[in-house]
């Protein structure tokens, strides 16, 4: 079996089964128990939300998604290290199910979005998240510029961007990080290294000893975090963060972690992940060990985790019957194009309107 | 006879249609039982062909330009181990190997350039773009570059590239994986764009897009891989780029479509008909080049025309076939040309697509708006 994950790991990957993450990062926590159980919830909840909205998608009721699977410790775990009523979150498509800490209502808009509303295009204004991008990396630079803008307006505040392995092939990737690392921007890269692009492992993405190594090139630090460890994920946003706050500069933080769920509804992954890897990820599944860890702490327990279950698919239940309840207007395409439509599209619009019209009739 | 059949992973209907109009179909090519080419290029007699959707036409087309010629070579994102998100290159791996189907980091920019330095040491690069909306990370190699090698080098270094790309909407996919960017490149000097709305020209087009000395992007619907199907020549099998079909007569209205709204507009003659309506269908199968004397022909001869796109109306590829039509017969025309098209939105979100893609019925009136006009 080929590794995914390179040779000389900061955080060592979990052995099977799960044990007790590294305690050097956990003992250094201040007891806060409330936050970890946040986290717990955050991660459940992403677990339910995307399964939910993979099974809507199976039934014909939702559109493609991206399931979270394995990513959540990775996306709630980044969230709890940053402040959310001043830092930015410009996700990929993965991620958005797992940003409960940034806002509650963000799944009523996922919800729509995965309906294939319009209206899920808008994230609720108090939400410091930018919505779903399908177009890999193109977010990177987004990121580096709000960031960028934050320091020239003194702000104190940073942003991070979730991306993926095979994200960072991309041009947009090295040319923001780049420009991330002459601005000095207060950003923090989050690459989530889930081993597979689609059908495409790690290995014929790049040729270095670790993703992470990248960092070099543009000046700032790169670290490997386990992206299945929820704590280890905070503690390293927080420290770029006061980092990036210090007006020191960006970093990179590969977040180490295995896709347990097929690319999106549209993959089968059967054909190119050989069992025995998934098998050996499902052992480390990062919402049973870290339901481990805080059992370990004594913190939580079976009936907590089932009533967090139980919490989440009511949540959704909510957001789905909102989002199915939105009314659909098939001209509203023609809304925020611009801030005023052109003359053609009014002409268009109305076209539209009595082609709708007479068939109505017919 | 040199045929190359091709086991065909679709030969059994797909179990599970998803809405990327991919399948969990679990058949897989047997592409060992592939019988390579004899090595003669002399086009054999056509005496029998096949009834095949667009998917397996392209997928045996790139079986048999790959064991004709072994300077062909594919790569793109998920095209081998996987076959393809659309399984339009299933089993071709497992036939000519990991160095002549690649999958490569995802970058389409690097997809796009390296083809231009693969085909400068004398390969022929068959790149694929996973959809034509991820071409906007190329575009300047695309466009910059790959287009304009032959004029840079005043005719020196040439490049033999086909960028093969599915387009268009109607499968409910995400954002940008559905947008009709055919007008953006034929903007663009240097590159030839086929669009064939039919299985066998699929075969034929591709078979000569890879043979062309010059770039050509192909453009295949995504909504037309399975739901295409018609009679496919099973030998050699070529179309000439820069020349339009008849798809189908009529006397009072010609439509002039390409890709996939082919299929809408002859759906649409079909139903005009039982209204006693003789409705022709111009398929333009290239773009670039663009069929001119053909365009001409069926506009004058019907005297009354409608072109279809998907794309959004303003600058859509609609606008250079009405000017082209007018120019050359301006005096035969008995109604102004009519357009059906996307409307000037960006390509919208899954409940509201069948609202913006053009349909049937939207051609069915343009077409008798045209006949209300009296000449």
């Amino acid at each position: 079996m080929k590794s995914t994950i390179p040779s000389e790991p900061s955080v060592a990957p979990v052995e099977s089964p799960p044990t007790p993450y590294a305690p050097e990062i956990h003992e250094a926590l201040p007891d806060q128990h409330q936050d970890l159980t946040d986290i717990m919830r955050h991660m459940i909840a992403a677990r339910v939300y995307s399964t939910r909205l993979f099974n809507l998608q199976r039934q014909g009721r939702a559109g493609t998604m991206a399931p979270v699977d394995g990513s959540e410790a990775v996306a709630a775990g980044a969230a709890a290290g940053l402040d959310p009523s001043r830092d930015w979150i410009f996700p990929q498509y993965r991620e958005l199910v797992a940003l409960g800490a940034f806002g509650d209502s963000l799944i009523d808009s996922v919800a729509l979005y995965n309906l294939g509303h319009p209206a899920g295009g808008a994230i609720p204004e108090d939400v410091h998240v930018f919505p779903t991008q399908i177009s890999l990396a193109t977010q990177i630079p987004h990121a580096v510029g709000m960031a960028w803008g934050m320091k020239l307006k003194g702000e104190q505040a940073c942003t991070l961007v979730f991306f993926g392995d095979g994200s960072s092939s991309e041009g947009d990737f090295y040319e923001a990080a780049n420009l991330a690392g002459v601005r000095k921007a207060p950003v923090i890269f989050v690459l989530v290294n889930n081993g597979w692009a689609i059908s495409t492992p790690t290995y014929k993405q790049t040729a270095a000893e670790s993703f992470a190594h990248k960092a070099m090139a543009f000046g700032m630090p790169g670290v490997q975090v386990d992206g299945g460890d929820p704590l280890a994920m905070r503690s390293a946003v927080s420290k770029a963060r006061q980092r990036a706050l210090s007006g020191v500069g960006p970093t990179l933080i590969e977040a180490v972690t295995f896709r347990l769920a097929p690319h999106t509804t549209a993959d089968d992954p059967t054909r190119y992940v050989p069992p025995e890897d998934l098998e050996e990820a499902l052992v480390n599944d990062p919402i049973r060990r870290f339901a481990t860890h805080l059992e370990s702490l004594g913190v939580w327990n079976d009936e907590l985790h089932t009533l967090a279950e139980q919490a989440a698919d009511k949540r959704f239940d909510l957001a789905w019957e909102r989002a199915e309840a939105t009314p659909v207007v098939p001209e509203s395409f023609f809304d925020h194009v611009y801030e005023t439509p052109t003359a053609r599209m009014v002409r268009q619009r109305r076209e539209m309107q009595a082609d709708l019209a007479a068939r109505e009739e017919y | 006879m040199n045929a190359i059949q091709i086991p065909s992973a679709d030969a059994t209907p797909a179990t599970t249609k998803v809405s990327s109009g991919q399948t969990t179909n679990g058949a897989t090519a047997k592409a060992g039982d592939a019988k390579p080419a004899s090595g003669t290029t002399a086009p054999p007699a056509q005496t029998d062909s096949s009834e095949r959707n667009m998917l397996e036409a392209i997928r045996e087309t790139l079986f048999a330009e790959m064991a004709r010629d072994e300077r062909v070579i594919l790569f793109g994102q998920d095209i081998a181990a996987n076959g393809g998100v659309f399984r339009a290159t299933e089993g071709l791996m497992d036939r000519f190997g990991e160095d002549r189907v690649v999958d490569m980091p995802l970058a389409e920019a690097a997809i796009a350039g390296s083809a231009v330095g693969l085909a400068a040491a004398g390969l022929v690069p068959v790149p694929e773009m996973q959809f034509l909306g991820f071409s906007y990370q190329a575009m300047h190699q695309i466009v910059g570059q790959i287009a304009r090698y032959r004029y840079r080098s005043n005719g020196n270094i040439t490049m033999p590239i086909t960028i093969r790309a599915p387009f268009g909407g109607g499968v409910r996919t995400p954002e940008l994986h559905s947008d009709s960017l055919e007008s953006q490149f034929a903007n663009c000097p240097g590159l030839k764009i086929a669009a064939p709305g039919s299985a066998a020209d699929a075969k034929g087009l591709l078979t000569a897009a890879i043979r062309d000395p010059d770039p050509v992007l192909f453009l295949e619907p995504l909504r037309g891989y399975r739901m295409v199907r018609d009679e496919v020549p099973n030998g050699e099998h070529l179309v000439e780029l820069g020349r339009a079909r008849t798809s189908r007569t009529g006397d009072d209205v010609v439509i002039i479509a390409w890709s996939y709204m082919v299929e809408l507009a002859n759906r649409a003659a079909d139903q005009l008909a039982d209204e006693g309506l003789s409705v022709g269908v111009l398929d333009l199968r290239t773009i670039v080049p663009l069929d001119v004397d053909a365009i001409a022909e069926a506009v004058s001869a019907a005297g009354r025309a409608v072109v279809v796109q998907e794309a959004p109306e303003t600058c859509g590829f609609a606008s250079e076939v009405i000017t082209t039509a007018t120019e050359s017969c301006f005096y035969d025309l008995e109604a102004p040309i009519a357009r059906v098209s996307g409307y000037d939105v960006p390509y919208p979100v899954g409940l509201l697509e069948d609202h913006y893609v053009p349909d049937v019925e939207r051609i069915m009136a343009a077409v008798r708006r045209t006949l209300e006009v009296s000449a």
